[in-house]
Parts: structure tokens; sequence; C-alpha cells
């Protein structure tokens, strides 16, 4: 059943780059808005736009029931999530199954799976991935807890095995404080999740985030290589690499294959990302979570494996079979993707929406712009501050940083204050250059102010 | 006795209260000083807090909990 018509449930880049890839596949593309967004591009650019509701996102973008009524009087054969709002939803996408549309992601029940932290743990587990030392499942009692401890070692991540993305974790250093740390973080967890459960993990410090994008037909499994997402800022990434720098050849091969066997355990449909952290010295890797749909930096990897992932969301949700064997699948040169959001980067990052003044971009070989952006544009502040991808693509890391300087000198954005100055700063540094940093390096850099005392637009005079 | 607005810094959505379970920053009819947290704005994911920049006597708020505003906005209004 070939998908002839979807509904764009999503908004910004994203909802731009989703419509430019089923045009590509002839497929006809509804996009619905809050009435914040009616202006936005993917509504101009789709062949129909719905309102579905007021500006705040569980009105709108977050409204099962609304989001489906859409979708059957539109006719739509299908519903693309984007990234972020329902796109890791198991209730959605099985209430867009019920409704009879194709949902173009991996089944409820396997969303579900790999969202319980615990359960995703375990999946890596059977199926040879390596975890962070730390419990086996959740934790029975404070007994076995130390029994654990005992094992791994101090410093240990008490985490609750409903948080996720941060929330619900406790860093403890030593054993005598570990008790008290235990039954606050159980009651913690209580409150805030319904569900006390507990499990341990050890802390690996200075660390890489690296990761790998996987897909899956259900029947066969392959992976398109990883990416280096290090590069963070209040657990947000800010540039990202294809493929990491950091990685041996015996490592990536290793690590990649275990993303696979994952991917086959739990009969994966759709594209998806196994996260790792990465340790240098020790060249051991450690699963830390799934994310079960198209990343932001997904472009990295089409621009280094010479794929369109989301056309091939389409076709697979479609039952098509996967059009790539790992055979076919080849890595060649190097990407970057920059993050370009309205935030400050000289006041502490604070975001600011606005009217969009003046927008020019850079073009050529090797640039690739994915954005929202229109002059006249006017950005609305009820959603991420996400404005657009900066990508650029070389024959070695050295050419594509060259190039990323030249594309950031040239991009220009006014109306709003950017992170431009962010990756202009960034993109010359040494440290960034020689690919000399781990998730904590960014944050510590801009403790020392770099950017408060470089004018604005100093890059610019190259 | 005159009256003197508090405006919002920025755009975005206005909190009159800390988390959805939790009591007013101010109440109507109180009184703010120069500095006292009076709400947050959402703006893009992030609260940013907005304080009295007046000191002040029997507030009323303009913008409801909840609800939208405008950078420069009224938010609530004080007698000086």
């Amino acid at each position: 059943m070939t998908i002839n018509s979807v509904l764009v449930a999503n908004r910004g880049e994203i909802a731009v780059r989703i419509i430019k890839a089923a045009r590509s596949l002839g497929i006809r593309t509804v996009q619905v808005y809050s009435a914040a967004d009616a202006d936005m591009l993917a509504v101009k650019l789709a062949d129909e736009a719905i309102n579905i509701g007021s500006p705040a996102a569980k009105k709108s973008y977050l409204n099962i029931e609304k989001i489906i009524e859409v979708a059957r009087s539109s006719g739509v054969d299908a519903i693309h999530p984007g990234y972020g709002f329902l796109s890791e939803n198991g209730d959605f996408a099985d209430a867009v199954a019920a409704a009879g549309i194709t949902f173009v992601g991996p089944s409820g029940d396997v969303i579900r799976l790999l969202g319980d932290k615990v359960a995703a743990r375990q999946a890596a587990q059977r199926a040879g991935v390596p975890t962070v030392p730390g419990s086996a499942g959740r934790l029975e009692s404070l007994d076995e807890a130390r029994e654990v401890i005992s094992r791994i070692g101090f410093p240990v991540m008490i985490k609750a095995a409903a948080g996720g993305g941060g929330r619900g974790i406790r860093i403890v250093q030593k054993l005598e404080d570990f008790e008290r740390e235990f039954l606050q973080a159980s009651a913690e967890a209580e409150a805030a999740f319904g569900d006390g459960g507990l499990y341990l993990e050890k802390v690996i410090t200075g660390a890489r985030h690296v990761e790998v994008q996987i897909f899956g037909d259900g029947q066969n499994f392959v992976h398109f290589f990883d990416r280096e997402c290090s590069l963070q800022r209040r657990r947000q990434k800010v540039l990202e690499e294809a493929r990491s720098a950091a990685l041996p050849d015996h490592v990536r091969e290793a690590l990649c294959s275990s993303a696979v066997a994952l991917a086959r355990e739990v009969g994966y449909r759709g594209a998806g990302t196994v996260e790792y952290l990465y340790d240098e010295e020790t060249e051991e890797f450690y699963f830390i979570e799934v994310n079960t749909r198209i990343q932001v930096e997904h472009p990295v990897t089409e621009e280094v494996c010479g794929v369109d992932l989301v056309a091939e969301m389409f076709k697979v949700a479609g039952g098509t079979p996967l059009s790539f064997t790992q055979d076919q699948i080849k890595a060649t040169g190097h990407a970057i993707e920059c993050r370009i959001n309205a935030e400050d980067p000289e006041r502490d990052f604070m975001p600011m929406p606005g009217t969009i003044t003046r927008l020019s971009v850079p073009e050529g070989e090797g640039i690739r712009f994915d954005t929202m952006l229109y002059e006249g544009y006017t950005i609305p502040p009820f959603y991420d501050s996400l404005l657009g991808k900066l990508i650029v693509r070389g024959e070695t890391r050295e050419a594509a940083f060259d190039r990323l300087e030249k594309a950031l000198a040239d991009l220009v954005i006014e109306g709003v204050p950017t992170t431009i100055p962010l990756h202009r700063a960034l993109a010359a540094q040494d440290w960034v250059r020689a690919g000399r940093f781990n998730t904590r390096t960014l944050e510590t850099w801009l403790e020392s102010k770099p950017l408060s005392n470089t004018p604005l637009g100093e890059a610019d005079v190259v | 006795m005159a009256q003197a607005e508090i405006k919002s810094p920025i755009p975005g959505t206005f909190y009159r209260k800390p988390a959805p379970d939790a009591a007013n920053f101010v109440d109507d009819g109180g009184a703010v000083e120069v500095g006292q947290q009076i709400g947050l704005i959402e703006v893009m994911k992030t609260f940013i807090p907005v304080m009295a920049d007046v000191a002040g006597t029997n507030i009323v708020f303009t913008v409801d909990n909840e609800e939208p505003v405008m950078a420069g906005q009224a938010i609530a209004e004080v007698t000086v």
C-alpha cells in the first residue's frame, strides 16, 4: 500500500523537510498548524493547510483527537510526526493505526518498549549491546542497590525508571550519602512520575556522545554509520558531525553492528537513532537510549551517505522493503551541521522571537540550509528556538570546517539575535578543529565568556 | 495616588505561579516591592522571571494565567 497523501503533524523546519521529501515522491501534503503558525513556510508549501487550534502545543500539535479527526476528514493515508511533539508517543501511533491511517514510524509497542528506560536497557543487553555498568533492572531494595555498588563503584547515577531526557537523575559520590539519596530519589520519582522505580548506572566521566542511524522495515535492518554529537549545552546538541572523528575503524564497526543488533532484537521499522557514550581512553562504548523517530541532525548522515532518510521513511511505511542492503551503504567525506537558534549568545542564550528583516543564505557545492525562515516571517514565541540548520560537506573533516567557516561568514539573519556568532567562534577554535572535546567541553569553554568580548560581525571580516 | 503599569519584557506565555499546583507569586490586591517576582514568561520553552520594576499596592493583573502576551504589554497595574 503505497502512501499517496500525508498529514504533517509538526511545524518549523522539519515540516518543510517532510513536505519536500513527500513532494519528491509525488505524495500530496496536508499541513496542520496552530493559530500562531498561519504564516509558517510549511503552510505555504503544502498542498493543503488546516488550522487545528490555539497556539499552546497541548491544544494543537499535541492534540491527538483533533489531529486524527483532521487526518480523517482530509482523507490522507499517512501521518508523519517529525521530531518532538507526538513523534515518540506510542498511544498516538496506536490511535493513528486504529483510524486506518499509516503512522510513519515504528509501532506503538516498539515506541513504548524503547521509551521505557529499563526495558530499553534490557533489550540492549539481550541484543549483546554494551550498557553502562549498573543494575540489571529495577532495584527491589536498598540492599540490592548496595550489592550493585560493590560491583561497579562510585560515583553512581540513581535514575528513575520512568524518567528520561535528563529528568529524575541523581549523582552520588560516596556510600555515606547513598541511603538518604536513594530514599529521596524514590519519593521524588513517585511524586513526579507516579512510579518510584529506580535503577543504578555508573557515571562515565569525560565521555563523548556518539549515535548510530538505524533503519529497518521489520525484516531487514541496516545502519547509516555514526554521528558525533558531543558539543552540547544544557544537554542540547549544538553542532553535529558525520562521522565521528574519534572512532577507530574496529570500534566503529562494533558500534554500528551493535545498533543493528538492537534494531533486529525489537523488529524495528522506520528510522531510528541509537545513542551511546564513548570513552576514548578505553575505547569502550555504552548504550544510552533509542530515539524512535527522525532526528534533528539527520542531514549530516544524508550528506555523507547520499541518502534521503525522510523519503526512505515514507517508502518503508508504505510497505516497500528497505531500498538498501548494508553492502550498498557507503560513507564518503565529512559533514557538519550547525543549529542556528533564535538565542542571544551574549546574553546567556536568552531566546528571542521576532521578525526576520533580512535573510541571505550561502549557496554552492557542499552547502545546505534546512530552514523555515523567509524575509518578513515573524517567529512566534510559543515553540522552540531552532530557526534552521546549516550543513556543509567536504572531502575531509578539515575541508568541511574550512567550508563551514566561509558559509557561516556568508549566512546573514537579521531581525533576531542568533547563535551564528557562537558557530563562527567554534569553527575557528583549535580544540574543535582537532576534535578534542567531550560532552562537557563546550559548557566549560562557555563559562569563560568567550563570546561577550567579540564585537558582533567581527567574523564577517574574512 | 497614581497607577503604574508592570510590562512584559518579552513576548510569550504569562504564568502567575511557579507550577500548576502552586500558589500565585502575588495575589490580586497585594503589595509588591521593586525586584519582587510577580510571574513568569515562557518564551521558546525557556522561563524568564517577571519582576516588579515599581513598588506599589493593590496590584491588579490585566493578563490571565497562561495567556499570551506581547513585549511591552502591561501585565499588571499597581497603585503607587
